[in-house]
């Protein structure tokens, strides 16, 4: 078979079995949109900005363990991409970017619409290439993929100079299906010594934790974790990327912890005797101030990514290794053993972990007149009867999504944890609904988050994708206000949106439903009437109390036995 | 600690600065840094001069080894190795110190490779304190120029650092 370049790319892309690419057309990819201008296989989803082709072939990635792809133009269309990638990147996601590049004979020439796009990504993907021959072009986009999806996934880009693409110079096509690199070889199984050190340790623990983090799900190792807590019955708390990876419902889970945890995990944290990280990398809102994380405990980490061992949190056991085949692994040595962990211990380490749950950390002010964000998300896993997907954009709301709406399956929580990226939630959700048509797929956001990626409405519209928007309106870039009402004597500098739009013209506008909620009364009737409009956009502008702040909350830089609780806790 | 690292790294457009910038974006030191093709032009092989404390070291090592292109990487400051350096340097040579110039050179079994009337270069290899100590034996005021490659190493001993 003899193909051109752009050909080369698309059928590659049929090869790797891709269902959807993400992008947006521009000069230096139009022989390759010409080429998928002439196939039906592989579906090409327009977005509005290329920050959304990047976030979109995210969420997809996220909700389905399959690789994300999205393809942008050279100069403004990968820059725009950037802040996708760099998304990506923080959390481990695995994608593939396409980009384009001006001619090879112009490149360094300052050439229209050129930009070192290699460059310019070099610190935020898993690795990126340049393609100066056709004749590479092929194997190339085989390593993109193969490297996004091992190991510790991550975004890997390959930029495509225009004349590579040439529809004129046509070459044999051969689509390498094994591949092997010899600078590129991930862990594929954990050292069976430091395995056998941590069963040990572990059995030997009287106050054990489990705190697991986004690793665990993308080393689809759910189940193993599952496994494990029922063969030994400890305690287990998650990071915001782990969300759903242990049922959330589940009495052994003690919530998430860190920054905004509850205050039975993080006081679990700061006594805990064992602590087994799986798949977490010990992130600064989740350690707190260092010298102070978990001071009597005995560290096992359990990571794919040597480079994560180590790097915050000195650790005493560490493996190196994929998640799911380590605790298969420690499975079988826990049932070689004859005795358990110590019944006497862990039954007092449940008696004070309960008094800890017994403070209610999570309690609200249930009588407000105002709409109380919490009571919105609650209300939304009661209506949605906590079968969602949901993405969500970042602050306060994102919070509050991860403390009330719990989770029981893995990959159903999507949202930007690492890097923090406002916009997210959106585009993510169209990934999400696109991977899942029948699925019912919401996006949790703020009223300064949904602004930064609003015109993908216009894409939800094209291709009829039916997401709910549950928007916290509370007028305010909330967690900025939040940090400025405690750390900046209310000094509320630019936190407030001075000028909203009519979030219901607007999504009339777009073609789609547009809902504004006020009382509280109210707002399970909407929510239903708008989850009822199974083929429908809708937005629902929920308007709620200002003031109100997520907690528990460790400042940065302080222990995790120092949380700052609710004023309202007495009320509730 | 002073270590120096050697890299076996595909030889491909951008490896360099993939390896220089993980070193600024994650605020490494980074004393020198040599690179060039091995007998295999497949490969090049880096020579980085770095300091930290162990656990940064640690970290250096682990983030190196997770770049694509490395191949292999050795601290030889863990084991017995050999360090070098070459340095060229350019010196006023004139009337009685032409002679002192001609005399410390042969003291450091150093080279003159260029001489005019008014100056020397003199090449000189070693481990990076030796090249210090030819600067400070020149006589004050006479270094009109210093070019040091940055030190290279290998590991005594058969064992090579190869695939």
């Amino acid at each position: 078979m003899e193909l051109s370049g752009a050909e080369i790319i698309v059928q590659a892309l049929i090869d790797e079995g891709v269902e959807y690419v993400f992008g947006y057309p521009g000069g230096a990819v139009l022989h390759t949109y010409d080429a998928l201008f002439k196939q039906d296989k592989v579906k090409h989803i327009l977005v509005r900005h290329e920050q959304a082709a990047t976030h979109g072939a995210d969420g997809y990635a996220r909700a389905t363990g399959r690789c994300g792809v999205a393809l942008v133009t050279s100069g403004p269309g990968a820059t725009n991409a950037v802040t996708g990638i760099a998304t990506a990147f923080m959390d481990s996601i695995p994608m593939v970017i396409l980009s384009g590049q001006v001619p090879t004979p112009v490149i360094g020439s300052d050439a229209f619409q050129e930009v070192d796009t290699v460059g310019i990504t070099r610190p935020c993907v898993k690795h990126n290439y340049l393609v100066k021959d056709v004749h590479d072009l092929a194997l190339t986009i085989r390593k993109a993929f193969y490297i996004a999806m091992s190991g510790r996934p991550g975004p890997v880009l390959v930029d495509i100079p225009k004349d590579v693409t040439d529809p004129k110079i046509k070459i044999p096509y051969h689509y390498p299906k094994d591949i092997k690199m010899r600078s590129y070889s991930p862990a594929l199984k954990g050292h069976p010594g430091q395995i056998k050190k941590a069963v040990d340790v572990l059995l030997q623990a009287k106050r054990p934790v489990l705190y697991t983090g986004g690793g665990v799900i993308l080393g689809e190792a759910s189940q193993a974790l599952r496994d494990l807590v029922e063969k030994t019955g400890f305690p287990i708390t998650s990071t915001l990327m782990g969300l759903g990876a242990f049922p959330m419902t589940d009495p052994r889970f003690l919530g998430m912890l860190g920054m905004h945890g509850t205050y039975e995990a993080n006081m679990a944290m700061h006594e805990t005797d064992v602590l087994f990280a799986i798949g977490a990398r010990f992130d600064d809102r989740v350690t707190g101030k260092i010298e102070q994380f978990c001071p009597h405990a005995t560290i096992i980490h359990l990571d794919v990514d040597p480079s994560s061992i180590s790097k915050n949190v000195r650790v005493d056991i560490p493996i190196v290794g994929p998640v799911g085949s380590v605790l298969a692994d420690m499975a079988r040595l826990l049932k070689e053993h004859k005795q358990g962990p110590d019944p006497v211990a862990l039954a007092e380490w449940w008696r004070q972990i309960e008094e800890w749950r017994g403070v209610k950390c999570l309690a609200y002010d249930r009588h407000s007149p105002l709409i109380k964000p919490q009571f919105a998300v609650e209300t939304l896993y009661k209506v949605t009867e906590g079968g969602l997907y949901l993405t969500s954009d970042v602050g306060q709301h994102q919070m509050f999504a991860a403390q009330f709406y719990p989770f029981d399956e893995p990959r159903r929580w999507i949202n930007s944890g690492g890097l923090g990226t406002m916009g997210f939630g959106l585009p993510a959700a169209m990934g999400v609904q696109l991977a899942f048509p029948d699925a019912t797929v919401a996006c949790v956001s703020g009223e300064a988050s949904i602004l930064m990626c609003i015109q993908e409405m216009a894409t939800c519209k094209q291709y009829d994708l039916p997401i709910k928007v549950i928007l916290l309106n509370n007028g305010y870039m909330g967690m900025v206000r939040q940090w400025q009402e405690f750390f900046y004597e209310s000094r509320y500098s630019h936190s407030y949106v001075d000028a909203l739009p009519d979030f219901v013209k607007l999504s009339e506008s777009f073609g789609h439903v547009g809902m504004r909620v006020e009382q509280p009364g109210d707002l399970e009737g909407a929510m239903r009437e708008a989850f009822a409009m199974k083929d429908r956009f809708v937005f629902m502008d929920i308007v709620v109390d200002p003031a109100e702040n997520v907690y528990p909350m460790i400042e940065a830089g302080k222990g995790h036995h120092e949380m700052h609780l609710s004023p309202e806790r007495e009320l509730a | 600690m002073r270590h120096i690292i050697s890299v076996l790294l595909e030889n491909e457009a951008g490896a360099l600065s993939r390896v220089s910038g993980l070193f600024s974006a994650r605020g490494y030191n980074i004393e020198s840094l040599t690179v060039a093709p091995t007998d295999d032009p497949t490969l090049s092989r880096m020579t980085l001069v770095t300091t930290g404390s162990e656990e940064i070291i640690e970290q250096i090592k682990k983030q190196l080894n997770k770049l694509v292109d490395t191949v292999k990487l050795l601290d030889l400051t863990e084991g017995r190795h050999i360090e070098r350096e070459m340095m060229l340097i350019k010196v006023r040579a004139v009337k009685e110190g032409r002679e002192e110039l001609k005399r410390l050179t042969d003291i450091f079994r150093a080279k003159i490779i260029d001489v005019t009337e008014t100056s020397y270069v003199v090449e000189l290899t070693g481990t990076s304190q030796k090249l210090d100590a030819f600067i400070q034996a020149v006589p004050e005021g006479l270094v009109v120029e210093v070019v040091r490659s940055g030190p290279t190493g290998i590991a005594r001993g058969e064992k090579g650092l190869t695939l």
